[in-house]
């Protein structure tokens, strides 16, 4: 009996430690950043692509409210609620961050004190950026105004509250590998736009019991994670509009029977129309080589 | 949906709803309030449907008809619309035959402000829309903006 107790005590401690070592929030190097300055006429192109203010804008901010980036939307998903903090340049916000602290947080999911966010936060997909369209970004962030609205906490059940565990999380879906192969140099800059920064995946695509997205459906629609109705395939096969129909609707929000975006799309489309003609394009390219829907 | 795809899927429904006989209750005809609003809807989106086609460049240019349609559209999102947002008339209410929300009866201000915003973007839009393809895509945007700022908060 003492030595089945002392066996099963080994193994809490290796297991544990092993827990630890492979849950540790993992850093870029800290000179990642160094040497990259902002690219001014860029640097915008990237906020909008990347979608931030959908869920960093105050809920219901319409036109330049969108730039005020308080936080406050609340993503409902089956492990509980997540509300988005405040990211503007502010003692509230984000104002003390660093550039290093922003690619960590949207490549690495990791924050300033070392923890691990939660992937509410689309950092699988903005681990794909490159370093270049982080500095920009934050060059842009700098910018906007301040807000001092305080962060609200997530509304989260145990285990989900032990951000620890994000660590083996990390280990199963956090990789820079791209779905969708680029055989034009449009593709690939649409790809990048979808897929580093659009995040439309992260919506679009099923997600398997972990959360994880399930990569084999990609884009193909999936359960609102909020429980109510269902978001729509975009991949050939769900989805039958040309390039110049997404496009369009980007653009626009018009669909091809011109009823117009409503729901979040509503929120990626005033993002979309930001963009220029040939990146809105290279989505809808893109969107077209993605692999058929069975 | 073109005329004959219109016209097909017309008949099929009326030969649905007549070989369902009279046994469909009551409750699958759908509240005039409803059906009078989706048709405005629908007006709008026929209306749109050439101004956009033009702008994404589906349809030639042809400054008359964008300019008739431009005046429909400005002229039906200004008629009188008190009837056709008649309290009770919500999703929370009547089920799946609407997507409006009960939102649009709790914050009738912002409401009326979002509909105030479609009556000017597609007055705007009547103004442009005869002088010019450049004028047409431009005053698109503002338009869209009205519709989806509108479908965001109160649509389902």
């Amino acid at each position: 009996m003492r030595r089945l107790l002392r066996i099963l005590f080994f193994l809490i401690v290796v297991g544990a430690g092993a827990f630890w070592v492979l849950s540790r929030p993992e850093t870029l190097p800290a000179d990642a950043m160094a040497g990259l300055t902002a690219d001014p006429g860029h640097c915008e192109t990237v906020f909008w692509a990347g979608g931030c203010a959908s869920c960093h804008a105050a809920p219901g901010a319409q036109g330049d409210d969108r730039l005020v980036l308080a936080g406050g939307y609340r993503i409902e998903s089956p492990f509980g609620t997540f509300v988005a903090p405040n990211i503007s340049p502010s003692e509230a916000g984000i104002g003390n961050w660093s550039a290093e602290d922003l690619a960590n947080a949207l490549i690495r999911g990791v924050s300033p004190g070392g923890e691990h966010y939660y992937p509410a936060l689309p950092y699988t997909t903005y681990a794909h950026m490159t370093l270049q369209d982080v500095a920009d970004l934050k060059a842009f962030m700098d910018t906007l105004p301040a807000s001092d609205t305080a962060n609200q906490p997530h509304e989260l059940s145990f285990p989900f509250t032990v951000r620890r565990g994000l660590g083996l999380w990390k280990r199963l879906y956090l990789t820079e590998d791209w779905v969708v192969p680029a055989q034009t140099p449009e593709i690939e800059r649409g790809r990048y736009l979808v897929e580093a920064l659009g995040h439309c995946a992260e919506c679009h695509t099923p997600r398997n019991q972990f959360g994880g997205l399930d990569k084999t459906r990609w884009l193909q629609g999936a359960p609102n994670p909020s429980g109510k109705g269902q978001i729509p395939g975009i991949a050939p096969g769900k989805l039958d509009w040309t390039a110049e129909d997404i496009a369009y609707y980007l653009e626009s929000g018009f669909t091809p029977d011109f009823d117009s975006a409503g729901g979040e799309m509503a929120d990626v489309v005033s993002n979309m129309a930001h963009l220029t003609p040939e990146d809105r394009a290279a989505i809808a390219t893109y969107i077209k080589a993605v692999p058929e829907a069975k | 949906m073109t005329l004959k795809a219109t016209l097909i899927a017309g008949l099929a429904a009326a030969s649905v709803i007549a070989s369902a006989g009279l046994g469909l209750a009551q409750e699958e005809k759908k509240n005039p309030v409803v059906e009078a609003r989706q048709s405005l809807m629908h007006l709008y989106a026929f209306n749109l449907g050439l101004l956009g086609g033009m702008a994404k460049g589906e349809i030639e240019y042809d400054a008359e008809a964008a300019g008739a349609a431009a005046s429909n559209l400005a002229a039906l999102a200004a008629t009188d619309q008190t009837r056709i947002w008649a309290e009770g008339t919500d999703n929370a209410t009547l089920g799946d035959s609407t997507e409006a929300l009960p939102a649009i009866w709790e914050n009738s201000d912002d409401f009326a402000a979002k509909r105030t915003a479609l009556v000017e973007a597609s007055a705007t839009m009547a103004d442009a829309a005869g002088g010019g393809l450049d004028g047409l895509r431009g005053a698109m945007g503002a338009l869209g903006g009205a519709c989806g700022g509108c479908h965001k908060a109160y649509r389902k």
